[in-house]
């Protein structure tokens, strides 16, 4: 239940956010935020794989953080190489924060389980984590990204979520 | 026709057998972007296909019936041959959303 409810809250800080709210032109995040959004969300996800690489028993749980580490550092990669050539500096803002805060509550939460509830906790939340990331990124952050060349590297990092969100539904129905 | 050209033919013709089986061909099919193309291909029982990412991700090529299971590195390229006839879906374990069609007759 507390699984759903945190997955419900993390969708409800990124669509609620205040910089991304709103329809007119002035509250949409500019290219320099939607970059550190991105970037920041990838980051979460690095953790809270380093995390589970410490904790995670199953060798199925294991083996999809090290996807996890390994996809996101080379979407992050492409993220930095772009904004350095774009001669962008991305930019704090309040989503970035709020899901930063976010996410180390759930990993300070996550701390706290051991063995199978672990796996589980993480799983999950990996699901939840996915489905809330992919939703931003369809319906604000690559409608909003001004750059085609940001736009198209955010259109790739959907993919990659996507996959992610399938692969995590399969190792989290595995665990049943 | 120079003696060298016309060595270098006979050379070539009678290698061919050996490197390609006369009836069989090769066939590309690329990863990039996560999307696999093309996303259904025909083949037949003895073709080698060229797999090749173009991505920074690593990707499988993973048969649902388990006749194949390929992984490719990131920026890498893999060739298998095909063994068995029979429509073949496959995807990428890492990345389940990348999904084609190999229809592979005897
Ligand atoms: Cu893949």
């Amino acid at each position: 239940m507390f699984i759903r409810w945190s997955a419900a809250v993390a969708a409800a800080i990124l669509l609620s956010s205040p910089a991304l709210q709103g329809a007119s032109a002035a509250d949409k995040p500019t290219d320099p935020q939607i970059a550190h959004i991105a970037y920041t969300a990838g980051v979460i996800d690095i953790n809270a794989a380093k995390q589970a690489q410490k904790k995670a028993k199953n060798k199925d749980v294991k083996a999809f953080a090290e996807d996890m580490l390994r996809d996101h550092e080379a979407v992050n990669k492409q993220a930095l190489a772009l904004v350095k050539k774009l001669n962008v500096t991305p930019e704090d803002n309040d989503t970035s924060k709020a899901l930063s805060k976010q996410a180390s509550d759930k990993l300070a939460e996550l701390d706290k389980l051991s063995d199978a509830a672990f796996d589980k906790a993480y799983v999950a939340n990996e699901v939840a984590y996915h489905k809330a990331v992919n939703s931003a990124l369809e319906t604000q952050l690559i409608p909003s990204a001004s750059n085609a060349e940001l736009k198209s590297l955010l259109q790739t990092g959907l993919k990659i979520f996507q996959g992610h969100q399938q692969h995590a539904e399969h190792v989290a129905a595995e665990l049943k | 026709m120079k003696p060298g050209r016309l060595a270098s033919i006979a050379l070539a013709v009678a290698f061919l057998p050996m490197v390609v089986p006369a009836h069989a061909a090769i066939i590309e099919i690329t990863m990039e972007n996560l999307v696999i193309s093309p996303a259904e291909v025909s083949a037949k029982v003895g073709d080698t296909i060229i797999w090749i990412n173009k991505d920074v991700f690593a990707h499988t090529a993973t048969a649902k019936n388990g006749n194949f299971d390929v992984t490719l590195p990131p920026k890498k390229s893999a060739t298998s041959v095909v063994k068995k006839a029979g429509t073949v879906e496959y995807y990428c374990r890492y990345h389940p959303n990348m999904k084609a069609t190999l229809k592979i007759e005897p």
